[in-house]
């Protein structure tokens, strides 16, 4: 378990333990859900995001709402691109899955958890402008509805995975759809086309 | 729960878990050198401790597992050749991102980004190990930093080396009680090294299935010969000193693997009786107690000498040819067998995969490796096809990774 845990609550700017791969990862997963609803923090298990050239990728990890109030995660930003959002994947009038950027934010009620994966709820890369390799250790910050903030840092791993392909016609990076409907998905993104 | 088969199984031999209570009733000292005394008469007890597959090895500690750890019924080789722009910083994201891999997957947990973590769950005691070749051990620490033994072996006349069994960058030993466990985790381990480095070659090999023998009994080879009968204890300070680099340095607590692939002529070998058989090696083929004793751990006595006056134990027997001369020469090995698909006539390709690990190469292993060269009666059946040399870096602490030494 690749967890971050801040000293401070979420008013404060969390300082950034800096991450290990290797780290905590001999730790149970089974320790989440234990801590999470009595550790008053916010935490993360497992931050990573996946690696690109340039232009779109996304990230992914477990939110665990440690505190006893809801929150609703607002926004993310990461050195590493210019422009990033929130996005849920959902089924389409299609029949197909696509992704969007999630309207108002996710909320996470106390001692709950927003899992971010491929195929689902995820926070989108939108303009990557240096590389990001594998084995890079990538810093974001999560802002959430009342202002407070909340930082981590991902490792970056290969995936093949969470694909977006768009339709064919679309630029070829523009690549992060989940996607089994290729037409559906194009609208969404029309305006990040670059 | 997982056990943990390193904590108290460090040090203990495959009996040592496989007897479970019965090894802890008997104390340390079965453990600790008395264990060879018994391997004639081992008695068997089913393991009862739980499921075999929830064992777990420790990634970290000051050595790699896979060395000292007992070992697992299935075990993969892969050396990889790092791309031409794999820099000393690239080597060091490589190295994180494997050794997060390994502790994960080895603690029965899918890596991060683990395309199927379902098959991840049943560790059986897997372990992951990790070496470097010359061209890493340079890119990461310049020349100066490669042990004078890296490299390949002298040519040997009996060598019939093929590249595809040879070299490499980097070594990745994965190996488990399970293949399935196995096969995971080389895939997982070589998804990631893909933007670092590409396949040189890669080979397979098995042992007796956990529990289908005692733990601890000396492997037989595709020969059938009992293969290993004088190797160190782990857990004794004689494995220590063979084992484990004392050289200050990025290598303190590594060790070196020999690894040659060396195919056995079962075609031929069938042409060979049971008491020429036995001649060759200098210990009976059926139980593997030399030709001058009655049981597997009896010394052997190379003075002994028929009504005839020949030696008892030919002066070219493997056993004549392979002992210590001096009294270094003595290596760790952890040997598996080899049996793929033949080609043309023959209806079997199998062999050994000889891996043996020490200190020092060329002080250890090399003299010994030219004895057999130059005359060993198990050569007419044997052929090296396959040889590699790798530095094993010492293990890692939680947080660190493996090759820290080096490349921070």
């Amino acid at each position: 378990m690749t967890t971050v845990r801040t000293p401070a609550r979420l008013t404060a700017l969390a300082a950034i333990a800096a991450l290990s791969l290797a780290a905590c990862a001999s730790d149970s997963n089974a320790e989440t859900s234990a801590d999470a609803a009595t550790s008053g923090e916010i935490t993360i298990t497992d931050p990573w995001v996946k690696t690109a050239e340039s232009g779109m990728t996304a990230a992914f990890g477990t939110l665990v709402n440690g505190t006893d109030e809801a929150v609703t995660l607002v926004a993310a930003e990461t050195p590493a691109s210019s422009m990033n959002e929130l996005h849920e994947t959902l089924s389409d009038a299609s029949g197909g899955m696509s992704m969007s950027e999630k309207e108002g934010g996710f909320e996470i009620a106390a001692g709950e958890s927003l899992v971010l994966e491929p195929g689902g709820n995820h926070i989108m890369l939108m303009d990557v402008a240096e590389p990001i390799e594998a084995g890079d250790e990538v810093e974001f910050t999560l802002t959430f509805a009342d202002d407070s903030t909340f930082e981590f840092t991902a490792d970056a791993k290969d995936y093949t995975g969470a694909q977006e392909s768009y339709a064919p016609e679309h630029d070829m990076d523009m690549e992060m759809d989940m996607d089994a409907s290729p037409e559906a998905t194009a609208d969404e993104h029309a305006g990040h086309d670059h | 729960m997982s056990r943990d088969a390193t904590e108290p199984g460090r040090g203990l031999s495959r009996r040592g878990f496989l007897f479970g209570g019965a090894a802890a009733g008997a104390g340390a000292a079965v453990a600790l050198g008395v264990d060879r005394a018994l391997a004639s008469e081992p008695r068997a007890t089913l393991d009862a401790t739980g499921l075999n597959g929830a064992r777990t090895v420790d990634f970290h500690g000051a050595h790699q597992a896979g060395i000292a750890t007992p070992i697992a019924s299935h075990a993969t080789y892969v050396a990889l050749d790092l791309h031409g722009d794999t820099d000393r910083d690239a080597l060091r994201r490589m190295m994180r991102v494997l050794s997060d891999d390994a502790a994960r997957l080895m603690a029965g947990t899918g890596a991060l980004a683990d395309t199927e973590p379902e098959l991840a769950t049943v560790p059986a005691a897997l372990t992951v190990t990790f070496g470097f070749g010359p061209e890493a051990v340079r890119r990461g620490g310049g020349d100066a930093a490669a042990p004078a033994w890296l490299g390949p072996l002298p040519a040997f006349d009996i060598d019939a080396l093929e590249d595809r069994w040879s070299g490499g960058d980097v070594l990745l030993l994965v190996s488990a009680d399970d293949a399935v466990t196995v096969a995971h985790a080389v895939r997982m381990l070589l998804k990631d090294s893909r933007s670092f480095a590409s396949v040189r070659w890669r080979q397979d090999g098995f042992r007796r299935a956990y529990g289908s023998e005692v733990s601890g009994t000396t492997m037989r080879n595709l020969f059938g010969q009992v293969d290993g009968t004088t190797n160190p204890e782990p857990g004794t300070s004689a494995f220590d000193d063979v084992v484990w680099t004392s050289d200050p340095g990025w290598l303190a607590g590594g060790t070196s693997l020999v690894l040659r692939r060396i195919r056995l002529d079962l075609d031929v070998w069938d042409e060979v009786d049971p008491v020429a058989r036995s001649f060759a090696v200098g210990r009976r083929i059926s139980d593997g107690a030399p030709l001058t004793g009655t049981r597997e751990a009896d010394e052997p006595n190379f003075e002994a000498t028929t009504a005839a006056g020949n030696t008892v134990i030919s002066p070219v027997a493997h056993i004549a040819r392979s002992r210590p001369v001096d009294p270094r020469e003595v290596i760790f090995r952890r040997g598996y067998n080899y049996d793929v698909p033949p080609t043309g006539d023959a209806v079997s390709e199998s062999g050994l995969l000889f891996a043996s690990f020490q200190a020092d190469v060329d002080a250890q292993f090399t003299p010994i490796q030219r004895r057999l060269a130059e005359g060993d009666l198990l050569n007419t059946w044997t052929t090296p096809i396959g040889s590699a040399v790798f530095a094993i870096p010492p293990g890692c602490q939680a947080g660190g990774y493996v090759g820290q030494t080096l490349l921070d």
